[in-house]
């Protein structure tokens, strides 16, 4: 049915999605790569010029970058884990038919819809030393946002909050397309709930928790805004992140070739991490 | 295709009690952070430095939200974040309607390639493009400005809304457009008499997760703007109502419910929409 004019359509109708797009997101990858060769810092313009792999040599052989790349990844896969586990839990139980069901799939996703902003600044309302929740219940008046561990506590809960919706809407998605009759035939075998979860709500439940866990990973190891807005990196610099030190690079520093290589190296982990979970999914299809 | 007998079946397995249990956490953790900023933000100023010891402050009073949208930074940030979000999302539907059509129903070399980078692009490090954005955009004049916003949001909206509607259009059956072009209609007349008012739904889903999207900004915000007159309302509450000696978290509160008010309202009336643009492809 496709008439000759149709293909000079097709790609007339594609083109400004992809030019939007590639001028976005292919194009300030080349520009980052060429600019982490090169001396590039506003505020000092008489330095301009080539510098070879100097930027990645000062990046690596920093002991306090190495540290963020450290945080940055426990940070990923510590909440990451707890984000799953709440998640499929309280997809779990919306799965459940009780009265209400209805409203309370409406007050989980509303976290998520809120802006990241919004998440960020009403934890930080709750855990105010002073007017905070947790001094108006309990009489607790840690300051979380200054000490270090404290911090990261706050700056997980404030993220989890937000994220642990979407995994569960994942989640429950892939619970609704498993067909009941499967644990039917369970029941006939006699094997109980327990033994039913493990044995084939986790198995047919894989394509969903792979779609979350990709999603919350990449999200997790470039977190951004809970950190600006909670403890702008601190206290001194120990909540700092990728993005965050990106972040600063670029616009505090105003170092666009140290940016750019850490930008770099940001996307090269993000790809990986990528790459290798869509490919532990189709090895996992194939056998299965 | 219910799986209604396991949810009867766990029922049993599970204590009543312990399960109203658990959807009471989740109701109250989802939901304790807006009480909690709904409270804080119906005090006044004085009552809220002079530290509050009831449940609810003494005198509710609007007063906060008052003093916001007397403040005219403010109300100049809530209409840019209005402008640059609605704009995204009606260019973004508009492109993604064009795009995912094609990607659907005509023949194009490459368009498995073409349909991954849009969905790659989508997994893009915000920070890293930043940096050379502030660069290009500092030569165009577009720092400080509505447009520069627009543009860079594309990459949060682009890439969900073009795969929504080309996982729609694929569903739609082709006889339709087969019969209003053997009645000689040309492509673009069947795309916007036939199958755009078929796809509405979907059209529909596709806006309301842009616009979501889009008002969740930060970053870009952040790095592209420097004038508080061109702040988006989320970048402007950060530094909301922080006088030298407290931050009065009143203030701040009554902005955090204004802005968040209009996406609630979405949740509320589109939850179903929501949630299948959401899980859309993400099970199969």
């Amino acid at each position: 049915m496709a008439r000759p004019s149709s293909d000079r359509l097709g790609y007339l109708l594609v083109a400004p999605t992809v030019l939007i797009l590639l001028s976005i997101t292919a194009f300030p990858l080349a520009y980052n790569l060429w600019n982490s060769l090169r001396h590039v810092v506003l505020t000092d313009p008489s330095s301009a010029g080539f510098a070879g792999l100097e930027n990645y040599r000062a990046l690596l052989g920093d002991p306090q970058f190495a540290q963020v790349l450290a945080r940055t990844s426990l940070f990923t896969v510590v909440s990451v884990s707890v984000q799953m586990a709440v998640g499929l839990m309280v997809a779990l139980v919306l799965h459940r038919r009780f009265r209400g069901r209805g409203l309370v799939r409406a007050a989980v996703l509303i976290p998520w819809a809120v802006p990241t902003v919004v998440a960020a600044i009403s934890w930080k309302t709750m855990l105010d030393p002073q007017s905070g929740v947790l001094s108006f219940l309990f009489g607790v008046d840690t300051a979380w946002l200054a000490g270090e561990w404290t911090a990261w506590i706050a700056i997980a809960v404030a993220d989890g909050w937000k994220t642990v919706p979407f995994v569960a809407i994942i989640l429950l998605a892939g619970l609704q397309v498993i067909p009941g009759d499967i644990y039917e035939a369970a029941r006939v075998d006699g094997s109980g709930a327990w033994h039913a979860f493990w044995k084939l709500t986790l198995p047919l439940l894989k394509p969903a928790l792979m779609v979350a866990l990709i999603f919350r990973t990449l999200s997790a190891l470039l977190i951004f805004d809970v950190i600006f807005i909670l403890t702008g990196g601190g206290p001194g610099d120990t909540t700092e992140t990728l993005s965050y030190v990106t972040w600063r690079e670029f616009l505090v520093e105003s170092d666009f070739g140290g940016g750019g290589a850490v930008s770099v190296l940001m996307l090269v982990l993000s790809l990986v991490i990528a790459g290798a979970y869509t490919r532990l999914f189709r090895l996992d299809r194939r056998e299965g | 295709m219910r799986a209604t007998g396991h949810g009867r079946r766990k029922a049993r397995a599970l204590p009543r009690a312990g399960f109203a249990l658990l959807v009471a956490a989740i109701l109250v953790s989802s939901l304790l952070p807006f009480l909690w900023i709904l409270r804080t933000s119906l005090m006044s100023s004085r009552e809220f430095s002079g530290g509050v010891a009831g449940l609810l402050p003494a005198d509710l009073t609007f007063s906060s939200y008052a003093e916001n949208f007397a403040d005219e930074t403010f109300l100049r940030s809530l209409g840019n974040s209005i402008l640059i979000c609605l704009a995204s999302t009606v260019l973004s539907v508009l492109l993604a309607t064009l795009a995912g059509y094609a990607l659907a129903r005509l023949r194009i070399r490459g368009a498995g390639i073409i349909l991954g980078f849009v969905l790659l692009a989508g997994f893009f490090p915000v920070l890293a493009m930043v940096g050379p954005l502030f660069l290009v955009y500092r030569e165009l004049g577009l720092l400080d400005s509505p447009a520069g916003l627009v543009i860079a949001y594309m990459v949060y909206t682009l890439p969900l809304a073009t795969w929504l509607l080309k996982n729609f259009f694929d569903q739609i059956p082709g006889s339709l457009e087969e019969a209003a072009m053997v009645d000689g209609a040309t492509r673009l007349q069947v795309l916007w008499r036939v199958v755009v008012p078929v796809a509405l739904p979907a059209v529909f889903t596709a806006a309301i997760l842009s616009f979501i999207l889009a008002w969740n900004d930060f970053a870009f915000a952040v790095s592209f703007l420097q004038t508080p007159s061109e702040f988006t309302a989320p970048q402007a509450i950060v530094n909301f109502g922080q006088s030298q000696f407290q931050i009065f978290y009143n203030r701040i509160d009554a902005a955090v419910v204004v802005i968040t008010l209009p996406v609630v309202l979405l949740v509320l009336f589109a939850q179903r929409r929501i949630v299948s643009g959401l899980t859309a492809g993400a099970v199969k």
